[in-house]
């Protein structure tokens, strides 16, 4: 299982929009039940796309200025980064394999 | 995926969570089907301050993990898929998923409900963005708002109150002229500043592009329409039971819930029905607990008189 690591508003612009890969952004927070159970497969998720999009997530909580930014209103909520630029959001708690799925669409 | 088991309990809430502790404690080959979260509608609730046992209250998801850790501990197999139909075949059931079949002996329709939606434009669009059904997951994106909150009954007047602590203004609009919430919160949301209603009033239409910038109202009594500016719009109307994958096979009220005896008995042998998809539940995590229990407890009886005692696995 893949590390994700913590982006935070001041690592948001190197780690997230100045990378050269694509990047999934999980925004969540420690009180979102449903959260927890996307983190997980976030996890896994990072794994099987290595080398091919790096994986990271941002506490809400801790961070409002991204998540304001990037017209956050409900977590979980996942944002796909290509070039800098979100090309794909999942919004809520969805089975892996559909996660699956939209990442692949939208790194392709 | 293609197994055969005792018993298939579609939902995995307070209701289906319980009745898997009590099938798989029993022995029984238990497997659960949860389409999206543990815990159901509670995952999405911050504190519950009302299951026994619990003195400061606790938090929904929290429960519903605990209850599940407890029910896997004596064997039962959570799985994350839905359930599209229950077919009977033979004597036993046919459980289609959207991963595979499932054959069982016994099948525990716990499915719970969703939220109703209020069915006028802009809402589906804007789900996510501005609309929500859950204040406690999504309050904190509202931070110095005004938002709107739609509905009376208790929901929409606890998520008020959640939804006070971040929001600036939250407007109630209700289609009635009274709140149907419990007194001890009415007392408490007319107590709250930040709180006013508008009564005799409904939302025509969510207005916004990419995210929520206001609603559309009517008054009911004067017909008189109105816009007005708010970052969010929550909606707490009330809920529907989740039982497309019963229609038809099992009785059920005008109301689309299953009707079922003292035992969580529908009129179909070896199907069960327990918490908020079953008529006149009380829709409360204790009482949908107490479903589950009853329902495996029953369907354990119905398996041993049927089918044979209970043997040990070999």
């Amino acid at each position: 299982m893949a590390n994700v690591r913590d982006v935070t508003d001041s690592t948001f612009k190197k780690e997230v929009v100045d990378s050269t890969v694509p990047v999934l952004v999980d925004f969540w927070a420690p009180w979102c039940g449903p959260c927890r159970m996307v983190s997980p497969l976030v996890e896994e998720l990072a794994g099987e796309f290595d080398g091919k999009a790096s994986f990271v997530k941002l506490n809400t909580d801790d961070n409002p200025t991204t998540a304001t930014s990037y017209g956050i209103r409900s977590i979980p909520t996942l944002i796909i980064f290509k070039a800098g630029q979100p090309v794909g959001q999942i919004i809520g708690f969805r089975p892996k394999a559909e996660l699956k799925k939209h990442i692949e669409g939208a790194i392709a | 995926m293609e197994m055969e088991c005792d018993v298939v309990i579609i939902g995995g809430g307070p209701a289906g969570l319980a009745a898997g502790l009590y099938a798989a404690r029993a022995r029984r080959c238990a497997v659960l089907l949860e389409k999206s979260v543990t815990g159901g509608q509670i995952a999405l609730t911050a504190m519950i301050e009302n299951y026994p046992g619990f003195l400061e209250g606790v938090n929904g998801y929290d429960l519903a993990e605990a209850m599940l850790k407890q029910a896997e501990k004596y064997g039962l197999k959570a799985m994350y898929v839905s359930a599209h139909s229950v077919e009977r075949a033979e004597d036993r059931f046919l459980v289609k998923t959207s991963e595979g079949e499932l054959r069982t002996k016994t099948v525990i329709a716990a499915g719970g409900a969703a939220y109703k939606k209020l069915g006028v434009a802009g809402e589906e669009r804007l789900t996510g963005r501005g609309v929500s059904f859950c204040a406690t997951c999504d309050a904190a994106f509202f931070r110095d708002q005004e938002v709107l909150v739609v509905g009376g009954g208790d929901a929409a007047i606890d998520e008020s109150l959640f939804l006070a602590r971040y929001a600036a203004k939250i407007h109630v609009v209700h289609r009635r002229d009274r709140l149907r919430a419990t007194p001890v919160l009415q007392e408490r949301a007319f107590a709250e500043p930040k709180i006013d209603f508008m009564w005799n009033t409904v939302v025509v239409e969510v207005l916004g592009d990419d995210v929520v910038t206001g609603a559309r109202l009517r008054n009911l009594l004067s017909g008189e329409e109105s816009e007005m500016a708010v970052a969010g719009v929550f909606i707490f109307i009330g809920q529907e039971p989740s039982m497309d994958y019963l229609k038809g096979l099992v009785a059920m009220d005008d109301t689309g819930h299953v009707i079922v005896n003292e035992w969580m008995e529908t009129d179909v042998r070896g199907l069960f029905a327990a918490g908020d998809v079953r008529r006149n539940a009380a829709r409360q995590v204790v009482s949908s607990a107490g479903d589950g229990a009853t329902a495996a407890i029953r369907a354990d009886q119905y398996m041993s008189e049927k089918f044979g005692a209970w043997t040990p696995p070999s």
